[in-house]
This record gives C-alpha cells, sequence and structure tokens, in this order.
C-alpha cells in the first residue's frame, strides 16, 4: 500500500469533499493554474474547473470575505492563505465577520480558511510564523493543528463538514517529511478530539503541531534512562480536549506544555491555567512550558535554531522535572 | 455634479425618461416616510427617554438612497444595508416592531439582544448584517455574487456603504475582487459628505467616489441621492446590468447627513449653510411635490402617509416595549451550532 505525505493528505481530504459535495470550492492566491505554492490545490483546476477553483488577487482579506459570502448563501468554501503568516491581512473579516454572525443573527458561516504555519524551513519573519492564538482568543471560531497525515486528510474533512468557521494549520515543515498508510474509506478526525502518540506514566508532555515529533524523539531517547514520556497530541486547540489533557496529567502527575509558537499568551498558558485550576491536587512537580522564545521567527539557520524548541529542550526539562 | 473621469456617466436630475409604474412610485413615499419617521422615534424619542442604550445612527436626509435602490429588488435578491439604510430593512420585509425590539434589546429583536441598532440581518429576508468595520461588506458582497454565478442563479446583490467606508482597504480589495470576477453585484455608496466629523476632501484626493470606478474597471455613475427616481433608475440599470452576466456597478449617490455621526453627536463642525442647501433639497419634500405635480397623489393624501406611518409606529412601539429582555444566560449560547 502507498505511503501518503501529509500535504497529500490534505489534498485527498479537499478533493474528496469537492467530489461528494458540489458546495465545496477552494479560492486562494495561486491555487488554480499553479495549483498552490505547496502544491495542496494542484490538479484541482482540471478536474474541477475554473468556477470552484478560483484564482484570486493577492487579496487576503476579500479572498476571506468572499468566503464568508459563499458560505451564507450555501456554499463551502475553503479559503488558501497562501502561508500562515498572510492572514494577519484577514483578521478583520475572521474575527469580526465570520465568528460573529451565527451569535449576532444566527447566520452560520461554514467557511475553511487553511494554510501553511510553522517554521524550520528558514523562511523567516513572514513565512514561518505561528499565528493559531490570535484566533483561539476568538470565540466563534474553531482552531485545528494536525501533525499527521491521517489528522490532516480527517481534520480538513471535519472541517469542511463543520457548520462553524474553522482555521486550520497545516505545518510546512512537516508537508513532506511525514507520511503514512491511509485508511481507502472515508473518515473524518473530529474537531476537539486529543490523541496519545505515546503511552507514558512519568511525565505528560502536551502539544501539537510539529512539536509532536520533537516530543516523540525525546521520548525515545529519555526510554533508555528510565523516563517514560506520554505525548498528548491536542490537533485541536478551539475547543481543546480538556478531559484528555485532565485524564494524562492525572496518571503522571507531572506536565511539560510544549510548543513551537512563543511563550506568552501561548497555549501553554492557558493549558497551564486549567490543569491547576482542575486537577491541582494530582501534581508532582511545577507545570513546565518549552516554547519559542518572545521574538519574531528569525532566518539566520543559527537563529532559527536557537528559537526553535529542540529535542534537547524536551529531554533537560524532563529531567529535572523526573528529578523533582 | 462634475467628475474629473470622463468614464463616470454623471446624471443630471431632469425629467426622467422612464418612470416605475404608479403603485411603486406611491410606495416610495411611503418607505421614506416610514423611514424617516420610524428613526425619528428612535433618535429623538426613545434614545432620549432611555428606552435605547448604547449608540444610534440614522440616515435622515438619505431615505431616497435605500428606498430607491431596493425597491424593485426580488425575493431572492440579497441586501448588504450600512447604516444609514433603515429603508432596505422595510423593504425587505423586517417588520417594524423586530427592529424597534432590536433596538430596545429585546429578545425579539432581529439578533436577540445580541447586538444592537443597524446591525441586523436576517437570511428569510436575504439581508446581510453590517458590522462596525466599515466596508466589510464590500468583499462579502463579491463572494455572495461568486456563489450566483458558480450555481448559474439569476439573482444579484446590492451592497451599501459610506463615503468614508471608501478609505477602508477591504472596500478595495472588494471591489477589485468584484470586478475581476464579474459578480452581479451593486455597489451603492451614501456619500453623504461627512465620515463622523471628517469632510470629504480629507477623506480622498479624488472628487467624486464614482471616479475610483475606472481604475478597478467597473462602470461608475452618480446620481442625485437625494432624486428617489433617480436613484431607481441608476439602479435599474446596474441592476440589469447585473442580471444580464456584465458584472458590477459602482453607483455614488450625492447626498447629505441631515445629523449628526450618532445620536450623540450634535454636528457642530459642519457649516449651517450646508445643512439648509440640502434641507431645500429634502428627498421626501421633492418626492412628494413630484407626486403632487403628477396627480398620483393630494397634499392631504401625502399627509395621510405621514400619519399613517406613525399609527404604525406607535403600535409597533407598544408590542415592543412590552416584548421581554434576553434572559442573562442566553449571553452562552449559539457562540457555534447547537443543533
Amino acid at each position: 500500500m502507498a505511503l501518503t505525505t501529509y500535504v497529500e493528505a490534505i489534498k485527498q481530504g479537499i478533493w474528496e469533499e469537492m467530489e461528494s459535495d458540489e458546495r465545496v470550492f477552494v479560492l486562494g492566491e495561486d491555487v488554480g493554474i499553479y495549483g498552490g505554492a505547496f502544491k495542496v490545490t494542484a490538479g484541482m483546476l482540471e478536474k474541477f474547473g475554473e468556477l470552484r477553483v478560483i484564482d484570486t488577487p493577492i487579496s487576503e482579506s476579500a479572498i476571506v470575505g468572499a468566503a464568508i459570502g459563499a458560505a451564507l448563501m450555501g456554499m463551502r468554501p475553503v479559503a488558501e492563505m497562501q502561508f500562515a503568516d498572510f492572514i494577519s491581512c484577514a483578521f478583520d473579516q475572521i474575527t469580526n465577520f465570520a465568528a460573529k454572525c451565527r451569535y449576532r443573527w444566527g447566520a452560520g458561516v461554514p467557511i475553511v480558511v487553511r494554510g501553511p504555519s510553522g517554521g524550520g524551513v528558514h523562511g523567516g519573519p513572514f513565512h514561518s510564523q505561528n499565528p493559531e492564538m490570535y484566533f483561539v482568543h476568538t470565540p466563534g471560531l474553531k482552531v485545528v493543528c494536525p501533525s499527521t497525515a491521517y489528522d490532516a486528510k480527517g481534520l480538513i474533512k471535519a472541517a469542511i463538514r463543520d457548520p462553524d468557521p474553522v482555521i486550520y494549520f497545516e505545518h510546512k515543515f512537516l508537508y513532506r517529511r511525514i507520511k503514512e498508510e491511509l485508511p481507502t474509506e472515508d473518515y473524518i478526525v473530529p474537531i476537539g478530539k486529543a490523541a496519545i502518540r505515546r503511552k507514558g506514566t512519568d511525565i505528560s508532555v502536551i502539544t501539537y503541531g510539529a512539536m509532536v515529533y520533537t516530543a516523540l524523539d525525546a521520548a525515545k531517547e529519555l526510554e533508555k534512562e528510565g523516563i517514560e514520556l506520554e505525548v498528548l497530541d491536542l490537533r485541536s486547540l478551539l475547543p481543546f480536549d480538556k478531559e484528555a489533557v485532565l485524564d494524562s496529567v492525572k496518571r503522571t502527575n507531572k506536565v511539560i506544555l510544549l510548543h513551537e509558537d512563543t511563550e506568552i499568551g501561548g497555549f501553554a498558558g492557558e493549558l497551564a491555567a486549567v490543569i491547576s485550576e482542575e486537577a491541582f491536587e494530582y501534581l508532582d512537580g511545577p507545570i513546565r512550558r518549552i516554547t519559542a522564545p518572545n521574538t519574531p521567527v528569525p532566518y539566520s539557520p543559527p537563529l532559527e535554531e536557537f528559537f526553535l524548541p529542540k529535542v534537547a529542550d524536551v529531554m533537560r526539562v524532563a529531567r529535572e522535572l523526573n528529578a523533582y | 455634479m462634475k467628475t474629473l473621469n470622463p468614464n463616470v456617466v454623471v446624471r443630471e436630475t431632469a425629467q426622467p425618461a422612464v418612470l416605475p409604474p404608479e403603485k411603486t412610485l406611491l410606495d416610495m413615499l411611503y418607505y421614506m416616510q416610514m423611514t424617516r419617521e420610524l428613526e425619528f422615534r428612535i433618535e429623538r424619542k426613545l434614545y432620549r427617554q432611555g428606552k435605547i442604550v448604547g449608540g444610534v445612527y440614522v440616515g435622515r436626509g438619505q431615505e431616497a438612497i435605500a428606498v430607491g435602490s431596493c425597491i424593485d429588488t426580488l425575493a431572492a435578491d440579497v441586501v448588504c444595508p450600512s447604516h444609514r439604510d433603515m429603508g432596505a430593512f422595510l423593504i425587505r420585509g423586517m417588520s417594524v416592531r423586530t427592529i424597534l425590539a432590536q433596538y430596545m434589546a429585546r429578545k425579539t429583536g432581529a439578533t436577540r439582544g445580541r447586538d444592537g441598532n443597524m446591525h441586523m440581518g436576517d437570511m428569510k429576508h436575504n439581508l446581510i448584517a453590517f458590522v462596525s468595520m466599515l466596508g466589510d461588506n464590500v468583499p462579502v458582497a463579491a463572494g455572495i455574487g461568486m456563489s450566483f454565478k458558480m450555481r448559474h442563479e439569476d439573482r444579484v446583490v446590492l451592497c451599501f456603504f459610506g463615503d468614508g467606508a471608501t478609505s477602508r482597504g477591504d472596500w478595495h480589495e472588494g471591489i477589485n475582487m468584484a470586478a475581476v470576477m464579474k459578480v452581479p453585484v451593486v455597489y451603492i455608496c451614501n456619500n453623504n459628505q461627512y465620515a463622523y466629523s471628517t469632510p470629504l476632501e480629507r477623506q480622498m484626493a479624488v472628487e467624486n467616489v464614482a471616479d475610483r470606478a475606472e481604475a478597478y474597471g467597473l462602470p461608475g455613475e452618480i446620481v442625485d441621492g437625494n432624486n428617489v427616481i433617480d436613484v431607481w433608475g441608476a439602479a435599474t440599470r446596474a441592476i440589469n446590468r447585473a442580471r444580464s452576466g456584465q458584472g458590477p456597478t459602482l453607483i455614488e449617490c450625492k447626498t447629505f447627513r441631515m445629523t449628526g455621526h450618532s445620536a450623540h453627536d450634535d454636528a457642530g463642525y459642519v457649516p449651517s449653510a450646508l445643512f439648509q442647501y440640502w434641507e431645500e433639497r429634502d428627498p421626501i419634500a421633492r418626492h412628494e411635490k413630484f407626486l403632487i405635480e403628477r396627480g398620483l397623489i393630494t397634499r392631504e393624501g401625502a399627509d395621510e402617509v405621514k400619519a399613517g406611518v406613525n399609527r404604525e409606529i406607535d403600535a409597533a412601539i407598544q408590542i415592543a416595549e412590552n416584548d421581554p429582555f434576553p434572559e442573562p444566560e442566553d449571553c452562552l449560547k449559539d457562540v457555534y451550532y447547537e443543533g
């Protein structure tokens, strides 16, 4: 059976939804003739035609605005941000228009806004960001960050079928590095459900996106030292799987919160609050965060290497916590 | 009126060649009068009595624009009103009671108390709720038009905004995208010459909003926004263009805001001569005069239209005032789909 890459899995998910539901269409910069900057939409123009695969002007706000208008008319648009960094240009349409329609006047806005986020590819400050928290702080939105090819496909399908606006952050570092065998039958990954990627007894590492692999690599090394990490992949940040988080923490009693996003206002802070509110008496050590520092994402390899949380960071903190 | 742009059509008010049917002409008076009287009650009575909280924005002096452009829309068409387009809500079928309940923050209002004033929408009437970020509805309207094009539906979208909104990036992105995609949208600018306290010349360096149309490759037309028949004529031409697949049009309606920006603003920064100039061009008085001269209504008949809408408003206020407020816990509902 052929292995499917993470990027191919996203494409398959959109493709299958377009085949089964004529309301689904894609729009964005260079998604048609060029097939998308990362080829997520390659071949779609030929298959589905220019009314459903729409090359747009460089106008992120209008791309999302148009998606909202079409969604209000019953369509299921999938809007591509060529890089997730550019979603800042559409911030207003997403947070003020899309996120608030249902609450204000009962009109659902079933749009998906997706794009490549994350560093590790020397993209510099404007092609490497992790902008998820701007949207996690906006009630009315859903935010997902898949880490596996299986989830990439299952979550894009769930996002397209969701009646509310979903922001789908794919990690560009994983695009062609991650591959696995996918089921041939139709499936979705429900939004809001975490997955345990490695069972462990000593410390829970709660993470998402590309950092799942950093945690797993650290776990493999630490196993040799007799430290068993549990790796919990959140998969969705809004809503997030609180039950899975608390369950893991209550079993291991120690927790590391790991993400590639910067520290202040990062998701780790929210998790730390929830854990201390609801599982304080289970903790046998301080809640530890491992995140990027509070800087833009730098370009030069030594700088970017410094910026990104690494396996060694997880190992160091895990050893400290294990000894606590 | 003049334009710097030779490609923008300027329509001077004259005896119109084509008139709407008699019933439409009379309906126009009713809806303009209902708009004015309803907003008068909202701004000058209910708000001052403390029965409406928050902000109140009215379109006094601009009634002809929403009425003239929406009066011939079909049920399947979609309207994206801005904050001075009460006539659009009335013509599309939102009840006076629902509107008053909205302003009075009741559970029976268009947003069940979640939002206030002109921020009303209802998919049942194909009315898209406005947001305070001006110009946001411009790309949204383009997307609505895109969906009609994709599904080969014979529907058009009317999208309203003021002159101030045309300074925003969303306006430019949206107009450009609509023109590129050739979608069936009619963009209608209420150019009331002030954005809050900022006069037009500090808002843009071109003479007319419609002058911008050429840059985006869509037709622009300038009309007297205080003449309901002129507005109707321009809207009719643009709607026909849209329906026949020729794409979007930008209509600029020259008008004047006969109030402050909102109920708390006394507009002291507006020279009184301007108010006087535009008072003499009041759209309702002009339309009444037109109807009377044509023998379509008597003076008494016109006065009765005004009295009639006031009776309707009285009855609706009675009901809306007794409508319940939302339950405090309703705050938590409907952020997401609840089945």
